[in-house]
């Protein structure tokens, strides 16, 4: 209770705020802390902010049995466009998703001050609508609404689902219970190219439902990229068509608690209609307990002085085995996931079981890499890379790879995510100046929680704040919020991971130069109200309530 | 005072050794004392009954008894209908066939724990069959009370997050819902005689508010799972809602000698203050039944006092002097004056205790806050005052599950007294506060930890010592409380047979 005074002193006028908004229903005048008197569009939150917006206090009305998305005439996109077709079935609901049928159609609707229609018009020739988000897709958009039809321009259909969540987040309800939306015209790109969510499905096991609902909500917060780091050392629920068994032995249960093929077509598909990236992360040599289980000779066996102690290390780097069962499965996985690019992990090996095994320092004897183990890591991740390359994917690795001094292609994207802030971006410049590409995590590991505002930490942090060249800061293609799994299953994941990997969302996209934290609050606030209506269980942010409160407990 | 519980299992026909005990003996809290045997019986769902055994007190008709049979039949059989009936090859021959409740006291609480015991001992085999070992259970609680508080008022909890809570304090044996109704940011209870202090004072006045009609379920809820509701309405401070909805309540403040339009706590020195919360507090003990009442008193701010000419007039004529302590304390003493009347025990925060140092009242003292709480608790034992402990058990500070050992580890009773201090200490409660939490995230941040908390206050403190031994049989009831539906977070990695379905 003494914390929570403190807070409330310092929240006092974002409170004020909050309590003046409640009084909305009272008789439509609303003034916010300073005495103003605040206009419905006031409460309007887009989140991420938009690069440019132009609103006015012009309103039009929506109404839910008129309204209609179309295509709009010249568009390379039309109703066979399964992505835009499926976008407005979802865009529709969430906008007129609590409105019953309206009866009443007269009800304070002036002649003309109706939005009827809102044309979406794909400009390039070639729309992408059957294909993949990629690391390079246009997301940019411009939208203007104005009556009787607002338009939405988009070179791609990448960009025109950011638009489309744009204008679900314009839409507002009125004393009235009407949906309003203002003049506006937005312009709108995303600051980053990567902006990704990490789920740990191997540490606990995560059902579909739990991972469709947060592509859901990535979407709501215009991320692009699902980072499924789906095994690890506690399990491996990836059903693999050529290594059956490593599912069927190494996963906590081999029928329940696994990702069938047919799982993991879903979620790419589901990811792929909200323009989301699948990026796979099979990591290797180490975290990798659960594959030895379903794959025999896989791991390297401990010693205990001179005999097997009956535990195993890392993947074994010395046998050719090893190699022939990473071709195998990476030619596999980069068939599965259609994504340009896969995930290698590398993190974390521990060398004490290589130390321990005699062949293996016979090996390190042989090679000469004395008694540097790095390299025998080294070693073996660059065998890996080389099979990867031959399946023509792309590569991201954790950050070791790239410090450990592993020779990689110049597309390599090397994923930052030890030390505090000092380290970090001593890091990122030293990946950039090497000329690598990279993205961020270390400030964004939603897994640790603390007491209180902490979202206003992930907010704060900035992948280009770093001593670099314009040209080193060019190189960093974003970062991704990461929600590891040793203390989050379905129980508690969706909650601890919104409102605050919003926060990071809005670093992602939104123009640098968009940091006013208590703006951002005042918004946030009211985007995570949004999530909850749109069946989220994203936690509050700090007291205060929502109209519609979560109700699926 | 009879306030044990038996539970035998009454086999009839030959028992039929199994090899093997069992991987896990759950029963969470620790039962006082616990014999098992590795024989087995199955449980069918067809021919399993409860009954009410010829040497008890109570007959059918006993509703709070009659609803829980009918609870604890699905929590037992969640696939009601399944269950093993001899032919699953498995060589069960003997088949409990029911399970008769006895009763020993009048405590219908006590019985409910039993059932619960009962509904934890019930395993289910490879093939899906429901057996249950042989096993003798003697039980009671360490501390009589054993609280949860819940605050409504930073945010609005949906009646459902409530009853969901409930029923899981019901499986961890929690005896006493602390309902922290009202508090600065909301005034959700609609009262009958004041309806504007929801009205005003709520965040919304229909859809942010607790009816009657909600309180009463609430209660009725809470009766069948053996759970007492304790009402706080939190005064003098904590109250900024109630003024929207009562005016002059609340002290105006003063920037010099103008009043600047801002509120402090309750207005101390006024008749109509006492007026209205002698109404309220009456009409508050008609709708809540317990004997004890929650009164709060907790972090009053003197500032605004300070600044109010009218009260530093009152001060003066108390011959108070500047000790804003004694205002308070004379404050608290009629509120007091006013819940005895009433016939009910008052509960109030530690605050009060530590301002008013004579002629204190016959109060129950929660103590709360941090530091050395168990030096605090001593003081207030040895004034010869009952106390509940919350201090070490704010689980709205989040911290990864992991630590539940620090909600485990608590040892209430380890501070140096007498043996009637020790018995004054009547208990414990977690608390979640509401300022980071509603019902989005409201469940995984009660359980399991609370269950930590809640062998710590029925079990015996020596047999539950070790955090090791507990590990596996908390991950095995959190498993368990997910099976029942309760959004219970995982302790560490690991899976359960069924998990968590929701979102």
């Amino acid at each position: 209770m003494l914390l929570s005074i403190q807070l409330q002193r310092e929240f006092g006028a974002l409170l004020l705020a909050a309590v003046a908004a409640c009084v909305a229903w009272e008789d439509g005048d609303v003034w916010d802390y300073d005495g103003h008197k605040l206009k419905d569009s006031d409460f309007l939150a887009l989140w991420p902010l938009p690069q440019k917006v132009q609103s006015s206090a012009v309103s039009f009305q929506l109404s839910a049995s008129r309204f209609q998305f179309t295509h709009a005439e010249g568009s390379s996109a039309g109703s066979d466009c399964s992505i835009l077709q499926n976008a407005f079935r979802r865009y529709f609901d969430y906008i007129f998703g609590f409105t019953k049928k309206d009866r009443d159609q007269r009800r304070r609707n002036a002649a003309g001050s109706e939005v009827l229609e809102l044309q979406v018009a794909i400009t390039s020739p070639d729309a992408e609508c059957d294909g993949f988000p990629s690391l390079t897709s246009d997301e940019s958009y411009e939208l203007s609404v104005d009556q009787p039809s607002a338009v939405l321009k988009a070179p791609k259909v990448w960009g025109a689902l950011r638009g489309l969540e744009t204008f679900s987040q314009l839409v507002y309800e009125d004393a009235y219970g009407a949906r309003n939306i203002n003049k506006t015209g937005v312009s709108d790109f995303p600051r980053f190219a990567h902006r990704g969510v990490l789920l740990d499905s191997s540490r606990h096991y995560l059902p579909l439902k739990v991972i469709l609902a947060n592509l859901e909500a990535m979407a709501m917060n215009k991320y692009n990229v699902f980072h499924w780091h789906i095994s690890d050392d506690q399990s491996f629920p990836y059903v693999s068509r050529m290594f059956p068994d490593l599912s069927q032995k190494g996963s906590y249960h081999p029928y329940t608690h696994v990702y069938t093929p047919a799982d993991v077509k879903m979620v790419i598909e589901f990811a792929r209609m909200r323009g989301i990236r699948v990026i796979a992360e099979f990591d290797t040599p180490g975290h990798t307990q659960s594959w030895g289980f379903g794959q025999k000779d896989l791991l390297t066996p401990c010693y205990t002085g001179s005999s097997p102690s009956g535990t195993y290390g890392p993947v074994n780097p010395i046998l050719n085995t090893t190699y022939d069962f990473m071709a195998g499965f990476f030619k596999e996985i980069s068939t599965v996931f259609p994504d340009a690019y896969v995930h290698l992990g590398g993190d974390e090996v521990d060398f004490s079981c290589w130390k321990s095994n005699p062949d293996i320092q016979k090996f390190m004897d042989q090679q000469g890499f004395g008694k540097d183990y790095s390299k025998l890591e080294s070693f073996y991740i660059q065998r890996l890379l080389d099979i990867v390359s031959s399946t023509d994917k792309g590569y991201m690795v954790w950050q070791e790879v790239f410090d450990n001094g592993v020779k990689l292609k110049m597309d390599t994207l090397i994923h930052v995510w030890k030390g505090n802030e000092a380290q970090y971006q001593a890091e990122m410049a030293r990946v950039t100046g090497a000329g690598y590409r990279t993205l961020l995590s270390t400030p964004w590991y939603l897994n640790r929680i603390s007491y209180g505002q902490d979202w206003r930490d992930a907010y704060k942090a900035d992948p280009c704040n770093f001593t670099g060249t314009d040209a080193q800061k060019k190189l960093v293609i974003g970062g991704e919020a990461c929600l590891w799994g040793e203390y989050v299953d379905a129980s508690n994941l969706t909650p601890r991971l919104w409102p605050r990997a919003s926060a990071v969302a809005e670093r992602l996209w939104s123009d640098q130069g968009v940091r006013d934290i208590s703006d951002a609050y005042v918004r946030l606030v009211q985007h995570r109200c949004r999530m909850v209506e749109r069946g989220i269980p994203a936690e509050p942010l700090f007291t205060g309530y929502c109209r519609h409160e979560y109700s699926g407990v | 005072m009879s306030s044990r519980c038996n539970l035998r299992f009454l086999i009839p026909g030959l028992a039929l050794l199994l090899g093997g005990v069992p991987s896990v003996l759950a029963v969470w809290p620790q039962p006082q004392q616990i014999r098992n045997s590795a024989e087995r019986y199955s449980l069918s769902a067809r021919a399993f009954l409860f009954k009410h055994a010829d040497v008890s007190a109570v007959r059918s008709g006993c509703d709070v008894l009659d609803q829980a049979f009918t609870r604890y039949f699905t929590l037992i059989f969640p696939e009601s209908g399944g269950g093993g009936t001899g032919d699953t090859g498995a060589a069960l021959i003997n088949t409990l066939l029911h399970c008769c409740v006895y009763m020993h006291s009048w405590n219908l609480i006590l019985n409910i724990s039993g059932l619960e015991s009962l509904s934890q001992l019930v395993e289910q085999d490879d093939y899906g069959a429901y057996y249950i070992n042989k096993t003798e259970i003697e039980d009671f609680p360490r501390f009589q009370f054993r609280g949860l508080l819940l605050d409504t008022s930073r945010h609005y909890l949906p009646l459902q997050a409530i009853l969901k809570t409930l029923d899981a304090m019901a499986y961890s044996k929690l005896n006493v819902f602390h309902w922290h109704i009202v508090d600065d940011p909301s005034f959700p209870y609609q009262s009958r005689k004041y309806p504007d202090l929801s009205k005003k004072g709520a965040y919304h006045p229909f859809t942010h508010i607790y009816t009657q009609t909600d309180v009463r379920r609430v209660i009725e809820h809470a009766r069948l799972r053996g759970i007492r509701v304790l009402a706080e309405f939190d005064s003098p401070g904590h109250t900024q809602s109630w003024g929207n909805g009562q005016p002059s309540l609340l002290t105006p403040c003063y920037r010099g000698d103008v009043p600047s339009g801002t509120y402090g706590p309750v207005n101390p020195i006024l008749d109509s203050t006492y007026v209205f919360m002698a109404n309220l507090l009456k009409e508050v003990t008609s709708v809540f039944p317990d004997s004890y009442i929650h009164l709060g008193g907790d972090e009053v701010d003197f500032s605004c006092w300070k600044s109010n000419p009218d009260i530093k007039a009152f001060m003066k004529k108390m011959g108070f002097g500047s000790d804003f302590t004694k205002l308070e304390s004379f404050y608290m003493q009629n509120i007091v004056n006013i819940s005895t009347m009433l016939n009910r025990s008052s509960v109030v925060w530690q605050d009060v205790f530590d301002y008013h140092e004579i002629n204190r009242p016959r109060y129950v003292v929660e103590v709360w806050k941090w530091g050395c709480y168990l030096c605090e608790v001593r003081r207030v034992t040895k004034a010869g005052l009952k106390v509940i402990l919350a201090s070490p058990w704010y689980l709205d500070l989040p911290g990864p599950t992991h630590d539940w050992a620090r909600y485990y580890n608590v040892r209430p009773l380890a501070f140096k007294g007498t043996e009637e201090q020790k018995k004054l200490v009547i208990g414990g409660e977690v608390c979640m506060w509401g300022e980071y939490v509603d019902a989005t995230n409201l469940s995984p941040r009660l359980w399991p930890r609370a269950c930590a908390a809640a062998e710590r206050l029925w079990s015996d403190e020596v047999q539950t010592s070790s955090v090791d031994q507990a590990f596996p049989r908390l991950t095995d009831f959190r498993c368990r409380l997910l099976r029942r539906g309760i959004q219970a977070e995982p302790l560490y990695v690991g899976h359960c047979k069924n998990e968590y379905q929701g979102i």
